[in-house]
């Protein structure tokens, strides 16, 4: 309150959020002119390659950046909801009338440019969530807040579907960290991250150990949080001399060496009639919900097979085996990945020098200013550049959520948080999948890939922030 | 709300571990995963093989008989092919596009991400009009290659011919990589260390679609390539084309020498083929018609052959009974037809009389004389001590010897030893009798033609020869190996002097076997053979000329042709005269022989 001069942005902003924004920005606009450097067109500023255009979206987008500066921040909050809807009807006339890219309509044409709204749905989501659970009325054991909390994402997430950019649906996922940050249950949140292990491991175990291992870990961990203290020791020790018994007969042993699933059903039937008959004696009605979560773990695991065999695409399904290192094609399915992470890894400790690089510039690398830019990073400043520039996103993000903890009012902390929980994602997927961390998705690494659409977008969604923020102290508790 | 701010802290954790979990897995693809950098470089640079200019070739008179034309393989990376005008592509090397796709399925099956070739041996012309679309075809690119050119049309078996390198070869050799050229026969395969030089190599960056984006680091690390040297052979292409015209349907082989040098001046063969019937793309079929021929024209008969050479052996025996004191120059036998058949002819007195008569009982009683020397009483025991001493003399005249004269398979032939015939009949149960047709140049000795023409040449010499060669220079340095050394035999000059008076009566007295040799104003020496064998007759004449200054001997093989005055004396007189005269007078006879057909 001592610093600030209510009412003046210009010196209540963040500027060193800005101040990274613009280097970031800036690596970004070199980094495209390296990796689709062209030698008949040498003037960085040659608006018929790339990196003269994205000087003209920077330019644009830092124009955008002030006129957002200079909206009145009360108007994100009073049009969060209708903002939301825009974004929704863009997203639905997207589909008619958009083009399609990559095999994704999610694009519109507008003379030459071309625009993705779905980065601007990023926006106007984490608007319409922060106003939703910034409400004073808003609980989360609340059925109906439930049921908007999940309209509010399940629309634009099956348009997306439908777009056909599965890639940009994931982003929301990210939105998991708002909700538990706002008091979600953290049962929730935990059962979310078992349930994206669960699935890994799914994949690459056999269903049958695995089904027996989740079984074994819910009823532990349903004995820790419901059982009281004799009971629960009774019913914990029970179930690791069981697991270890199942796994000395398992491995040494070939009584059950092609009848694993018969083993998880014995041991499962062994602990059911257990905690049955302690629950009976107690009376304990949490039966039922323990009870479910068996069922519900059987089915998720069971239904693994199913989802990857018949939901997820060929493509998506390859990256994943890939990933895993289910199969190996390194030219085939992995041949981006691949490539990317030969670019990188050629980079050494200082890298090939600027405009050195082989691997991008000769256009081994796939999408080498878009999706696999941090493959010119990479190779050419080495892992001094590399990691610069991950520090710098860090730096940056923690920052953010430094600032969002310092807002009065919990719309600014919410909007900061799906900031953060957006700009997280989309950074740590998009460096992980170049370096074969995670499975290849097509999204933006923000600031950075070539396009006006990303940058546009990802500088809206911070200097909305920025501007909550310089206004934090207008706001009364 | 308060109690959840504490949140912040799980929120921030994972975001932290997160982003270090990616720090280390960039520290660790980055710093110590060192494939990654092999990859790069694999990936981004290509070895280009400069290959050498190989040596020219040329004969003793600086006529160029080999030299080379480029040509240029279409590559193709699979990998780096999408979608392109294919059409224009074939018409461009004149392809179908049936083709086309067996081309790419046999590329893809190599390897999808390796070049391979995909069109071979392009011609400037097409390579005119490729070079300019090359850029409308992805993942194609052309590798500069260099063909022999054998200009002459003749001498295929003295050249050989060169071609991909086999595979034992490949791994025998690390100076190879596949599909690289290699000499495969003739003097292409002999001096092939000669002709190649050494390959150079540039290194290239390329990008995805494998076009050269520059030098790698301004050629610093390009090695260049060493040319392969010239070679002058000790051929005289002229006499060379002469010899396989006459020689044109007929099976055999003319050798002529140079008396005074041992350079092998031409080297006959035939059926011969043009030798650049093995250059380019046709390569291959015309290899195995050449190959499944009943003719075996890839066979080098005059050095690969051996046969029994008949009556020309007999000046051999006369040397052996001679130089050992077996007979006397004027020792006189009967025509005894009972002993051995012969023709008629007026009594032989002395050995001169008896080779020009070639009388077959007084070469018996030679040979009886040599291989019975009543050393030991037992006509078995003394028979394998006469065979044996007989066989060391025999040697000293080339004769079982494979003469490393620059080309490769010499075949040495076979005189027997003791031991040879104790293997057929068993230790003392042969004499004299089981094996005096060696006495008339039957039975089991087998000569190359080659070796008869040496032979002649040491009696053109009188008892001395020069190593045969084909080699004369390389570049500008003579060609001085062990081989060009003088080489004495164990034979008194008089003697020589008895046998050449033989090859002179032979050809130039009435009487003689050898008239058809005869030249006016150059006196040709010359002894008839006329090898048995299951079919017709082979027709085989040694001859050198002038008898006074030798400056050619030569040795002529006709397969199946007959007697042979009627054939090979002919052809030896033509080769002479055309190699000392440089014109042929009489071209009667000349056309007559090139006319004829002894094919069977």
């Amino acid at each position: 309150m001592a610093i600030g001069k209510r009412g003046n942005t210009l010196s209540n902003i963040d500027w060193t959020s800005i101040f990274i924004y613009l280097i970031l920005v800036f690596l970004g606009w070199i980094n495209i002119y390296s990796a689709t450097y062209d030698e008949s067109h040498v003037s960085i500023f040659d608006i018929s390659q790339k990196y003269g255009k994205q000087l003209i979206w920077i330019g644009a987008a830092i124009v955008i950046a002030s006129l957002t500066l200079i909206i009145d921040s009360k108007f994100f909050s009073s049009f969060a909801y209708v903002l939301y809807a825009v974004g929704i009807i863009l997203l639905l006339s997207v589909l008619f009338f958009g083009i399609e890219v990559n095999a994704s309509k999610s694009w519109f044409q507008i003379g030459d440019f071309r625009i993705q709204p779905v980065e601007f749905t990023k926006i106007t989501v984490c608007l319409a969530l922060a106003r939703l659970l910034s409400n004073e009325n808003f609980k989360f054991d609340k059925l109906s807040d439930i049921i908007k909390i999940i309209i509010i994402f399940t629309l634009p997430i099956s348009f997306i579907f439908l777009q056909n950019d599965t890639g940009s649906a994931l982003v929301f996922f990210a939105f998991i960290f708002v909700l538990f940050r706002e008091g979600m249950n953290k049962v929730i949140f935990i059962t979310a991250f078992s349930l994206i292990l669960f699935f890994i491991l799914a994949l690459i175990t056999n269903i049958e150990l695995l089904l027996f291992i989740s079984l074994a870990l819910n009823v532990i961990g349903f004995t820790i949080i419901n059982v009281r203290s004799y009971q629960r020791k009774i019913i914990f020790y029970t179930a690791i001399a069981l697991a270890v018994i199942s796994f000395i007969l398992y491995r040494y042993t070939n009584i059950f060496s092609d009848k694993t699933l018969l083993l998880a059903i014995i041991n499962t039937a062994l602990m059911s009639l257990l905690m049955l008959v302690l629950f009976i004696i107690k009376k304990n009605k949490n039966i039922i919900l323990f009870l479910s979560i068996i069922i519900g773990v059987a089915i998720f695991v069971l239904s693994v097979d199913f989802v990857f065999n018949n939901i997820l695409q060929q493509h998506q399904q390859n990256r994943i085996n890939e990933l895993l290192g289910l199969s190996s094609d390194p030219l085939g399915i992995g041949y981006n990945v691949n490539q990317s992470k030969i670019a990188i890894g050629s980079g050494g400790l200082t890298g090939k020098g600027f405009l050195k690089g082989t691997q991008t510039k000769y256009n081994f690398v796939p999408e080498q200013s878009t999706d696999f830019i941090f493959c010119t990073i990479g190779e050419e400043w080495g892992l001094l550049g590399s990691s610069l520039v991950l520090f710098l996103f860090a730096f940056l993000i923690l920052r953010l959520i430094f600032l969002a903890e310092r807002q009065r009012s919990a719309f600014s902390r919410i909007y900061g948080y799906g900031l953060v929980s957006i700009l997280f994602f989309h950074v740590a997927i998009n460096i992980a999948m170049t370096i074969g961390l995670a499975p290849v998705i097509g999204i933006p690494l923000p600031f950075f890939s070539y396009g006006g659409s990303s940058l546009w977008a990802f500088t809206i969604l911070l200097f909305i922030f920025l501007k909550l923020d310089s206004d934090r102290l207008q706001v009364f508790r | 709300m308060s109690h959840f701010s504490k949140r912040k802290y799980v929120v921030g954790i994972i975001i932290l571990t997160i982003f270090i979990a990616i720090f280390i897995k960039l520290f660790y693809i980055q710093i110590f995963d060192k494939s990654l950098k092999q990859s790069s470089d694999n990936n981004s640079q290509r070895h280009v093989v400069v290959y050498p200019g190989r040596g020219l070739i040329y004969d003793r008179n600086s006529v160029l008989l080999v030299c080379n034309e480029a040509a240029y393989d279409l590559m193709l990376v699979p990998r780096n092919m999408y979608e392109f005008d294919t059409l224009s592509l074939c018409s461009d090397i004149n392809i179908s596009i049936e083709d086309f796709y067996a081309k790419f399925e046999n590329c893809k099956k190599y390897s999808i991400y390796r070049p391979s070739i995909f069109h071979k041996q392009i011609n400037s012309t097409q390579y005119a009009v490729l070079q300019e679309h090359l850029y409308k075809y992805p993942g194609f690119f052309v590798q500069a290659r260099t063909l022999r050119k054998y200009n002459e049309g003749v001498a295929a078996h003295i050249l050989g011919d060169i071609g991909e390198i086999d595979l034992e070869t490949l791994e025998n050799d690390g100076y190879y990589s596949g599909g690289d050229y290699i000499g495969k026969s003739g003097v292409e395969k002999y001096y092939e260390n000669v002709l190649r030089g050494s390959k150079g190599v540039q290194i290239f960056l390329v990008d995805v679609s494998s076009n050269i984006q520059g030098p790698y680091y301004e050629g610093k690390y390009d090695k260049a390539a060493i040319p392969g040297k010239d070679i002058y052979l000790t051929i005289d292409i002229e006499l060379q084309r002469y010899g396989e015209l006459l020689m044109k349907n007929k099976t055999g082989s003319i050798v002529a020498i140079q008396p005074k040098t041992g350079e092998i001046l031409a080297l006959v063969s035939s059926p011969s083929y043009d030798p650049q019937l093995l250059v380019g793309r046709e390569r291959g079929k015309n290899y195995d018609s050449l190959l499944n021929s009943p003719t075996r024209p890839l066979i080098n008969r005059a050095v690969s052959s051996t046969y029994p050479p008949g009556s020309i052996f007999k000046i051999a025996n006369a040397l052996v009974a001679l130089q050992d004191g077996l007979i006397k120059t004027n020792s006189y036998f009967p025509c005894d037809v009972s002993k051995i058949g012969c023709h008629g002819h007026p009594p032989a007195n002395g050995i001169a009389r008896a080779i020009q008569y070639s009388c077959n009982p007084y070469f018996y009683f030679v040979f009886r004389n040599i291989i019975q020397r009543g050393i030991e009483k037992s006509i078995f025991k003394d028979s394998r001590i006469g065979i044996d001493l007989w066989k060391d003399k025999i040697m000293t005249l080339g004769f079982n010897h494979s003469f490393d004269i620059g080309l490769p398979s010499v075949n040495k032939g076979l005189i027997p030893s003791a031991e040879y015939y104790d293997k057929w009949y068993g230790k003392h149960r042969w004499a004299f009798s089981t094996i005096y047709s060696l006495s008339i140049g039957q039975g089991e000795v087998l000569v190359s033609p080659l070796q008869m023409a040496n032979f002649c040449a040491i009696i053109a010499n009188r008892g001395f020869y020069y190593y045969p060669h084909i080699l004369k220079k390389i570049e500008d340095e003579d060609y001085i190996g062990e081989n060009t050394q003088k080489t004495f035999t164990p034979f008194d000059k008089e003697y020589f002097e008895e046998v050449v008076k033989g090859m002179d009566y032979a050809v130039n007295d009435d009487f003689g076997t050898g008239g058809y040799a005869r030249l006016t104003d150059i006196r040709v020496c010359g002894k008839t053979g006329t090898a048995q064998n299951k079919g017709k007759d082979h027709s085989v004449f040694i001859a050198f000329a002038p008898k006074d200054d030798p400056q050619i001997a030569i040795a002529v093989y006709v397969e199946n042709a007959g007697f042979g005055g009627t054939w090979a004396a002919p052809i030896s007189r033509l080769m002479i005269e055309k190699y000392i005269r440089g014109y042929v007078n009489d071209i009667y006879l000349e056309k007559r022989i090139i006319e004829t057909e002894i094919l069977n």
